[in-house]
């Protein structure tokens, strides 16, 4: 029972933390997202303090366009696969759900090793989602690696990867009024706290925290008493996962298959190098390469304002379609759909 | 809507906008409106299911049990003895017959547990590739036996919620045995007739039972509360959930909520027969688990509330799509 | 997306290893790792290991998951 005595004086701590007027936190992993409310730890915040999501889900921050890429990959008889909560995530025409009910072939999988047996044991052209950040990017970069080395010639990626400082450096410029950052626990294991440096010179702190309630609590202290006495570091709360120099091997496979490139953000528009490509030697991978996919130029949805979600703008409920024309089972757009999306977990958990 | 998804299966709230929007507009009779686990008919409850799992063996059970359990405890859980089962098999042509054979030792076992007999039954072959080895629908009826009417508009705030065991094995064992995601485990599913446990409690007043098969208990609790004048509390730290499942749960970014259960009831007794109930059920072997997950209040009418186990709280919605396909 | 849970190596087969916990077993990829090796308690994400835990917290690990701590 000791540990449900620790969760609770953790807790007590947080509730009656004597933080300063107008602070706002913002948390920029979806997984981190999903664990807070889940552990419904956003009532648990003292009055001042105001927690946001920003753009830490992949599936999230992909455009439209990606979706429709998909889709169009999908009719020409391409097996898609991909990981699980893209599959509902409304295009500008369609869905891969939707595209499976009619007939295409497309599963989710999940991990990109998965992707890759399909194609060895189908031997048709298989499509892998590349979606995800620096923790998912490694592995994708490796499975890409293993295509090649076993010589499996119908395997290829459609890639839409995301890097987090970029979009970090990004959102700091917007909003000026960010009083620290709640970091990614395993976006750092592989870029580790090092890559950091640039927000605690902007004066910004922040915590890498692990997944569980009492991880995330512990950081949110951390952080908040960080911003009370103006002390500007980054503090690692998850040492079992995080070290002060990331996973190095891990970065130097990405490198070797990817590198970076300019992305757009749902909501954030263009950001200069926070993507990734395949390089040169790499563009047998490339299924844009091998499939020549053209996608007609997409409207905008209306209503939809995952835009401003993702860049912490407003809360969900602040959206005038949330839980209203965009719901969990008829979303509007990826934040709502996502397993990470900050809108589903406003729905989710409450 | 214009097409079929499998996220319709799923159990969840596309599986009853399904049902609402499409269904609901040509099948309109009263009692199939009440929604329940059977219909109740004068003195008896008339159910039906079908069973399209995948694989059709898995660790602690197969298709055919799966059939004989998944009726006999539909009726189960409005009070009433499972008295007689049909059952109708669709064949897919090529179908080792070995393989129909344990099924069918199965079905009898089961059928033989459970206390129904299997008194009529129907069998069709289709051509290979068109059903996927195997799909079995049962059909039953049983008696009230229940002293007080189980019936979903008697539970009061102040009723006590219960489960009889650990939660979310069916799905995961089914999943694991199909060796989904590369996951290789050995998840016993717990589905089991659940007749002979609950029956035990006929003398005591118990408002409502159901068994959480596909959705989960997020589903069942979900549905209790919906539209009604009380809500739900649940207690995060009350829920039983084995090590197997929440490893699976974690790795693959399920919640256990949301799993399937076949073996396992959750039953809202009323406050005063809520001691006696929990002890009648821990004395059966498929009620050794039993526990009370929390209670029926009269705080956030419609709504399944959790207290975390960081003291805080949160809502608990029922899953939207399919979770995991084709697990029952 | 960041999921990713600590499981232990329990055999190693060139680029790949099986990995255990709870009796849930899965192969997995190592080659994000410098070094791997039997016993070793990694973060699985995506189906590679992506990081190491210490021989410190690979025990600490193995308590919270004896008492049942370890999964949510």
């Amino acid at each position: 029972m000791a540990e449900k005595n620790r969760l609770a004086a953790l807790a007590d701590r947080l509730r009656h933390f004597p933080a300063r007027p107008l602070t706002k936190v913002m948390e920029v992993c979806g997984t981190h997202t999903v664990a807070i409310r889940r552990a419904g730890i956003q009532h648990l915040l003292p009055e001042t303090v105001k927690l946001v999501s920003g753009p830490g889900c992949p599936v999230c921050v992909t455009p439209d366009h990606f979706i429709d890429e998909a889709v169009s990959l999908a009719r020409r008889g391409v097996i898609v696969t991909s990981f699980g909560d893209m599959l509902r995530v409304p295009g500008s025409r369609s869905s891969l759900e939707e595209e499976r009910a009619a007939g295409s072939d497309i599963r989710a999988v999940y991990s990109p090793l998965d992707a890759l047996e399909i194609a060895a044991a189908s031997g048709r052209e298989t499509v892998f989602l590349a979606v995800g950040f620096e923790t998912t990017a490694p592995a994708i970069a490796a499975a890409g690696m293993m295509a090649l080395e076993r010589k499996i010639a119908n395997f290829s990626l459609l890639t839409a990867l995301r890097l987090v400082p970029p979009a970090l450096q990004a959102l700091m410029s917007e909003d000026a009024r960010l009083s620290g950052f709640l970091l990614p626990g395993h976006v750092s294991a592989i870029i580790g706290r090092q890559a950091y440096g640039f927000l605690a010179a902007r004066r910004l702190p922040g915590v890498i925290s692990g997944f569980g309630a009492e991880d995330i609590i512990t950081s949110l202290l951390h952080l908040l008493e960080m911003i009370n006495k103006d002390i500007y570091k980054i503090v690692n709360t998850y040492p079992r996962g995080v070290r002060d120099r990331g996973n190095a091997r891990s970065r130097a496979v990405l490198a070797q298959v990817f590198e970076p490139a300019d992305a757009e953000w749902r909501g954030l528009g263009l950001i200069p190098s926070s993507g990734l490509r395949l390089r040169p030697a790499y563009a047998a991978l490339d299924a844009r390469r091998r499939f020549a996919i053209r996608v007609d130029g997409a409207p905008a949805r209306k209503g939809c304002r995952c835009g401003d979600v993702l860049r912490g703008l407003i809360d969900p409920p602040a959206c005038p379609a949330f839980n209203k024309a965009c719901r969990p089972d008829r979303p509007l757009g990826p934040c709502m759909v996502s397993s990470e999306g900050s809108c589903s977990a406003w729905v989710t958990y409450g | 809507m214009d097409k079929i998804l499998l996220a319709h299966g799923g159990g969840g709230s596309k599986s009853a906008e399904l049902t609402r929007k499409v269904f609901q507009r040509f099948l309109r009779d009263p009692l199939l409106l009440e929604m329940e686990d059977a219909a109740r008919l004068p003195g008896q409850v008339f159910t039906t299911d079908s069973f399209v799992v995948k694989p059709l063996f898995f660790p602690g059970g197969d298709i055919g049990r799966l059939a004989v359990c998944g009726t006999v405890n539909d009726l189960a859980v409005m009070g009433a003895e499972p008295l007689y089962l049909s059952i109708a098999f669709i064949i897919e042509e090529g179908f080792p017959v070995t393989a129909l054979e344990r099924i069918l030792a199965s079905i009898a076992a089961a059928s033989r547990a459970s206390g129904a007999r299997i008194v009529c039954a129907d069998t069709k072959v289709v051509e290979k590739g068109k059903a996927d080895g195997l799909f079995i629908n049962t059909a039953g009826i049983g008696r009230p036996v229940f002293r007080q009417p189980v019936r979903p508009s008697r539970v009061r705030p102040g009723d006590v919620v219960m489960v009889n065991g650990p939660l979310g094995l069916h799905g995961i064992s089914v999943l694991t045995a199909r060796g989904e995601f590369g996951l290789r485990a050995s998840v016993r599913s717990d589905v089991a007739p659940l007749w002979g446990l609950i029956g035990k409690c006929r003398a005591l007043d118990v408002p409502f039972m159901r068994d959480p098969t596909r959705g989960g208990l997020a589903q069942t609790l979900n549905e209790l509360a919906h539209g009604r004048r009380f809500g739900v509390r649940i207690m995060e730290n009350e829920l039983p959930i084995p090590k197997k499942v929440a490893a699976v749960c974690d790795l693959l970014g399920f919640d256990p909520l949301h799993v399937a259960n076949e073996g396992k009831v959750v039953m809202v007794v009323a406050g005063a027969d809520a001691e006696r109930a929990l002890k009648i059920l821990r004395r059966h072997p498929l009620g050794k688990g039993a526990r009370r997950i929390g209670e029926i209040t009269a705080a956030h009418p419609g709504r399944v509330v959790m207290a975390t186990r960081s003291g805080s709280e949160r809502i608990v919605m029922p899953p939207v799509g399919e979770i995991l396909p084709r697990i029952c | 997306m960041c999921l990713a849970v600590p499981m232990k190596i329990i055999e190693i087969k060139g680029e790949m290893a099986v990995v255990e916990s709870a009796g849930l077993r899965r192969e997995v990829g190592i080659t994000l790792l410098a070094k791997a090796r039997i016993n070793d308690w990694v973060l699985i994400h995506a189906g590679f290991a992506i990081s190491k835990l210490t021989r410190k917290q690979a025990r600490e690990t193995l308590a919270l998951f004896e008492e049942g701590r370890l999964f949510g």
